[in-house]
């Protein structure tokens, strides 16, 4: 509670005692726009940390090796989990679900624990150090990226790729008769959260004297998910707030001290039950949704 | 390379067990119950401490870690699960609301010490521990310069008695054919006259006691029993696995279990133990871009 009073009587001092936390926010807020973005489209792409990964691996080596500009590695970074994006994209796009979501999770374990494990140039278990990381000076950086994010995709989803995206997540088969270029449409959503996710890697490198490669891994994609999931994915504002709310839930509980693991696990699990559709608006999960799972329609459309 | 294909077998039985409880509810209710390698953990974690804390015989613990496991699979449905489903909640937010509870399991083992609040469950914190040698029976054999230990080769028969006994019952019995009932249909098997709710909590009953049994056998023969096994061990494997043998199919999952067993120890044979898990997932991302479907799952409205 000492947080949230400290955050109303002395913002001030908020903010210098707490850039850390308020950058972190930030990162995650950009992650879970990048789940976002899938989300909207209708896939369940976990695909975030690998992108991430790539993002930061990359900014890092080229400040190492090439002292190039900050501005130039995180573009670099960016590029590359782009590319990579639509490699990855490509074939996995055709699945639907639970099984992108199981594919894009072997991508990124095969990934983290195959590749960068392996490599000599990555440090292997050992991870990175980042000499030149600049943990306060970054926050300016990294809110102005979020806002000028969350504004594009929010114009994003009011425009012709937005509508594209909603009609495949309602349902794909109307929106391919509807001649809207399915595939298309989803390769562009997949390419964005990767871009999205690598930027979130590049700008947190820069805050981090340390790469850990164990940062990318599994429990990273489900806490971003759960960011989106908990915040409601029905527009952009949702996962910023499922990022903001869980990011603060331990300094908020800072009594719980040691049980704040327990918590956190039964807070989670009474916003589930009472903002089903997360704590913003209406979820859209139609694309998941079981075709005999009970909806507030007559009919049910049958997603398959 | 006798001992390499025997301890596959072991892996593998373990595996297949864990996801078979995985594989059922998602046959049934087309969730990822995300709190069950949480019960793996917890059958591991109740069997030591009621053996070692509690002087309990090695036998009777094991009994009550199960009763405890199949308590869990309640515990996972009255809450996580029947309130979702009475609020009309698209199936993803099952996702946060199972992690909340894995969450919930792990703290409270992770913080029990002497003298928390959890010290009657758990008083090793977040090491790892293993019974002491006499505790359990573990007959050591030398044959044809394999080492035969009793523990182990004990783990799968047990494993293949109980999913061909799992097999039996969906296929044979009553209890069975509600299940397939509920499964392919819930409104049509509500109005066959089928208890739909009780069905489900069935489901969640049987899915967790043997995923409980999963981590007693996985925790006595590898004499590794912490809160943190089924994060690390059968979390992503169990997904890796029920993918492999097509989502939702009994029989794909032992296969899938098998196959994974023995993909990991043929990795670690041929690439060293390094690549081993990046292998594994490798493989699970060609299979799900060559054969979506897995091995079973041609068919995937016809499950378990």
């Amino acid at each position: 509670m000492d947080f949230l009073i400290q955050l109303v009587t002395d913002p001030l001092g908020f903010w210098s005692s707490h850039t850390l936390l308020i950058s972190q926010i930030a990162i995650n807020s950009i992650l879970a726009s990048s789940m976002f973005v899938v989300l909207y489209s209708g896939q369940l792409s976990l695909a975030a940390p690998g992108f991430m990964a790539i993002g930061a691996y990359t900014a890092v080596l080229m400040d190492i090796y090439l002292h190039t500009p900050l501005a130039l590695n995180i573009a670099t970074g960016t590029v590359l989990a782009g590319i990579v994006g639509i490699v990855v994209g490509l074939p996995v796009l055709r699945l639907r679900g639970v099984f992108l979501a199981i594919a894009t999770i072997g991508f990124i374990e095969a990934l983290s624990l195959g590749v960068i494990l392996n490599l000599p140039i990555t440090g292997e278990g050992l991870g990175l150090k980042n000499a030149n990381a600049d943990p306060l000076g970054g926050i300016n950086l990294v809110l102005v990226s979020l806002v000028v994010i969350v504004f594009l995709l929010w114009r994003l989803t009011k425009g012709r790729l937005g509508y594209a995206w909603t009609a495949i997540r309602q349902d794909e088969l109307a929106a391919l008769s509807q001649g809207i270029d399915v595939p298309r449409y989803k390769l562009i959503a997949f390419v964005l959260s990767a871009v999205l996710a690598g930027y979130a890697g590049g700008l947190e490198s820069h805050l981090n004297f340390f790469v850990d490669p164990n940062e990318y891994g599994v429990p990273r994609t489900v806490q971003v998910l759960t960011f989106a999931v908990l915040g409601g994915s029905g527009n952009v504002v949702g996962p910023v707030v499922g990022a903001l709310f869980i990011t603060t839930l331990p300094y908020v509980f800072q009594q719980a001290g040691d049980y704040i693991g327990i918590v956190s696990g039964v807070i989670l699990i009474a916003v589930i039950i009472f903002r089903p559709q997360g704590i913003v608006g209406r979820g859209g999960f139609a694309f998941v949704r079981p075709r005999w799972w009970p909806t507030a329609r007559a009919s049910a459309p049958s997603t398959g | 390379m006798g001992q390499q294909i025997l301890n596959a077998i072991f892996i593998g039985s373990i595996y297949a067990l864990f996801a078979v409880g995985y594989t059922l509810v998602f046959g049934v209710l087309d969730i990822l119950n995300l709190a069950h390698s949480a019960v793996f953990m917890l059958g591991a974690a109740v069997t030591y401490t009621l053996v070692v804390n509690h002087g309990q015989s090695f036998w009777l613990a094991c009994a009550l870690a199960i009763v405890v496991a199949a308590l869990m699979g309640l515990v996972i449905e009255y809450v996580c699960l029947r309130p979702l489903r009475r609020r009309r909640a698209p199936p993803i937010a099952a996702l946060v609301s199972t992690i909340g509870l894995a969450l919930i399991i792990v703290a409270a083992i992770e913080q029990g010490r002497p003298g928390t609040l959890f010290a009657w469950l758990w008083v090793d914190g977040a090491n790892s521990v293993s019974l002491p040698g006499g505790s359990f029976p573990n007959p050591t054999w030398n044959v044809a310069g394999l080492t035969l230990e009793g523990s182990k080769l004990a783990v799968i028969p047990i494993s293949i008695a109980l999913m061909l006994l799992l097999g039996y019952v969906m296929r044979f019995t009553q209890v069975g054919r509600g299940l397939r009932a509920v499964a392919e249909n819930p409104r049509a098997a509500r109005l066959m006259g089928i208890d739909v709710d009780r069905m489900i909590a069935l489901t969640l009953v049987i899915s967790s006691a043997l995923g409980g049994l999963a981590g007693i056998l996985f925790g006595v023969a590898l004499g590794d029993i912490s809160p943190y096994i089924g994060r690390d061990s059968v979390e992503v494997r169990g997904l890796a696995v029920i993918v492999l043998g097509g989502m939702g199919s009994i029989p794909g999952a032992v296969l899938g279990g098998y196959l994974l067993g023995f993909i990991e120890v043929l990795a670690v044979v041929v690439l060293g133990s390094n690549v081993r898990a990046g292998v594994a997932f490798a493989a699970l991302f060609l299979m799900l871009v060559l054969r979506p479907q897995g091995f079973f799952g041609a068919q995937l409205r016809e499950r378990l």
